[in-house]
């Protein structure tokens, strides 16, 4: 019959497809699989196929009061880092934005070299400088490192925003009577909130994962949750390590659920625009 | 009541200059069209007057009061742009309410406001929408309805159909027009399509260059001309090189020969004649063409000819007339202006082509 082949070539196509569907997923998913396997694993021996169940090792890890600390320094100085580049940075991106000045695009680039060369050799001085200040083992210490990891994203993805806002609709603002402050909350901020979230979002991360600089500056009294994984993977079984993941991975994970409606497709790429 | 009046406005971009020494003055409840081609300094007009760019030298005055100064904000003035004029983030309501709220109005008094200006422009049920729901014609209407609402001195468009599909163009050029009349609101409205300038506007001002070139009526601009460039970009129009014989009584164009009234110009002087389709007629003792092609528009047919002398001329006639591609046929010039520099004369009248020097009349 004309046409079988058709078929024949689309099944197989669509049994090609599927294939390679499964394998990129199991390539993306395969991990955090396991890591939540491992986290509710009393123990986890061959030839057992599955691990036997425990919450023993959420038990432990929530009990050690050094990771209660480095949660608690987490949750604080994250936010917080975000919260003072968002007030920072979203004025400056509004800036670069909408007004020319001599050197607009030399100083936009220059927020690119915090993060294009390998960031120990900053941090060492920025410890330098912080002693003299008596910033080192400090909240306000820890807080200044994370925001230097934020920067680039809470300037450039909301730069990208505003330049998207066509000038008219705070033209139209300013016409029916607004003031320059009132135009910029009531109509530029609004309309710039999707690519604000998802700036928040990626500089809230940058923060939150911050592990380098925090272990340079503050030992031994303000760990967080990714300085405090370095010993945790080094010093005890696989399970720890594995709880200790998935609280990690918690944070993005609600902010993702809490923002997913801005989320929508072109935004998370639109920001990158000089 | 508001005039607005602009005293020799000046504007430069970086060297250019946008707009040049530009003195208009706009009546009260009148409808000034600024007609251009693109970069002809009449958006920068219209923004200049709006208080959304300083002019580097001049006075713009409402009711004779300076409102140079002013920002945008504290200009009695309302403007409709060319596109992205609502918040998509607001509903409609909010669109237009935001003006009023600005102002510290009661919040019953802005809701029947709302309500009274959404009637105006025929939108009674779009309150609740956001501006992705409506169509291009809905959002420009809104538009208008948030710079109505405020009940402004002076409203300014900007080219504000220019992006609306050409029917629905003329449909809310013709809405606009009657809603101007009817609150009689003094506007100044930005275009650069002629025809549109020439159906809605009390009076047109024409800039090229950043210079205004002349402002008068529809009907005059079309019929008296005052410069080469006005002649050639209102209406249609065919230009033919001439030049004056007989101590500048008479003019020569192709084999054409045209009576100067009053010799104002001198012998030998080279113009630019310019020529309406309309006012080329057929006539037994015109001069001898041949038809390229015709084409039929309707009511009307449009006759393109070549001239031997003068190159393609265009040529519009009734439908009365047997026309024939290939065909000669003889037409006579019975009215057409003549630039020589920034003088025009208009000539034209009795002076056949077959006449070889201008006979003194009996």
């Amino acid at each position: 019959m004309s046409g079988g082949w058709y078929w024949a070539v689309g099944g197989l196509r669509r049994a090609v497809a599927l294939g390679a569907f499964c394998a990129l997923a199991a390539f993306i998913l395969g991990p955090l699989l396991t890591l939540i396997l491992w986290a509710v694993a009393g123990s986890w021996l061959f030839p057992s196929l599955l691990p036997e169940f425990s919450l023993k090792w959420w038990v432990y890890v929530l009990g050690n009061s050094d990771v209660t600390k480095a949660i608690k320094m987490s949750f604080l100085s994250a936010p917080v880092a975000t919260l003072l580049s968002a007030v920072l940075c979203i004025p400056a991106a509004y800036a670069f934005a909408r007004l020319e000045f001599p050197g607009r695009r030399a100083l936009l680039l220059s927020f690119l070299s915090a993060n294009a060369f390998p960031k120990i050799g900053l941090y060492i001085s920025i410890a330098t400088l912080f002693y003299r200040l008596n910033l080192m083992d400090t909240f306000a210490g820890v807080v200044l490192i994370q925001l230097v990891n934020t920067l680039l994203f809470m300037i450039w993805i909301p730069t990208g925003t505003f330049r998207g806002i066509n000038r008219n609709l705070e033209e139209a603002a300013r016409d029916v009577g607004a003031g320059p402050l009132r135009t910029f909350f009531q109509i530029t901020l609004p309309i710039a909130l999707p690519g604000i979230i998802v700036a928040l979002l990626f500089a809230f991360l940058a923060a939150f994962d911050e592990a380098q600089g925090t272990l340079i500056v503050g030992t031994p009294n303000h760990m967080t949750m990714p300085v405090l994984m370095y010993t945790l993977v080094l010093s005890y079984p696989q399970p720890v390590g594995a709880v200790f993941s998935v609280l990690l991975s918690l944070p993005s994970l609600v902010f993702l659920l809490l923002a997913q409606r801005y989320l929508r497709a072109g935004y998370l790429a639109a920001g990158y625009a000089l | 009541m508001a005039r607005l009046s602009l005293h020799h406005l000046d504007k430069l971009f970086g060297t250019h200059a946008a707009v040049h020494d530009l003195t208009l003055d706009v009546r009260d409840g009148e409808l000034m069209c600024l007609l251009g081609p693109s970069g002809c300094g009449k958006t920068t007009t219209l923004r200049m007057i709006g208080g959304f760019t300083a002019p580097d030298a001049g006075d713009i005055r409402i009711n004779d009061q300076s409102i140079v100064s002013l920002p945008p904000e504290r200009r009695p003035t309302a403007m409709v742009f060319q596109r992205y004029n609502l918040w998509p983030h607001m509903t409609v309501t909010n669109n237009i309410a935001f003006g009023l709220k600005v102002r510290r109005l009661p919040g019953a008094e802005i809701e029947e406001k709302v309500r009274k200006t959404l009637a105006l422009v025929g939108l009674p049920g779009a309150a609740r929408k956001y501006p992705h729901q409506l169509s291009g014609g809905e959002q420009q209407r809104v538009a208008v309805a948030r710079a109505l609402v405020l009940e402004p001195q002076i409203l300014l468009l900007d080219e504000p159909f220019s992006n609306l599909d050409a029917r629905l163009r003329v449909h809310m050029r013709e809405e606009v027009k009657q809603l101007q009349r009817k609150i009689g609101i003094t506007t100044v409205f930005v275009t650069h399509d002629q025809e549109e300038a020439l159906t809605i506007a009390d009076r047109i001002a024409v800039l090229q260059g950043g210079i205004l070139q002349q402002v008068d009526t529809p009907s005059a601009l079309y019929a008296h001309p005052r410069t080469l460039f006005v002649a050639d970009f209102i209406g249609t129009m065919n230009l033919l090189p001439a030049r004056t014989l007989a101590a500048g009584r008479m003019l020569e164009a192709g084999s054409w020969r045209l009576a100067i009234p009053e010799g104002r110009l001198s012998d030998g002087t080279e113009v630019t004649l310019a020529v309406r389709p309309e006012d080329l007629v057929v006539d037994a003792e015109g001069a001898t063409v041949r038809i390229r092609r015709v084409v039929n528009l309707g009511h009307y047919l449009q006759v393109l000819i070549d001239s031997p002398t003068t190159g393609t001329l265009r040529m519009f006639t009734d439908k009365g007339g047997a026309f024939a591609e290939g065909q000669d046929v003889r037409l006579r010039i019975a009215r057409a202006l003549a630039f020589c520099g920034p003088e025009v004369v208009e000539v034209g009248g009795p002076m056949r082509a077959s006449v070889a020097s201008p006979a003194p009349h009996p």
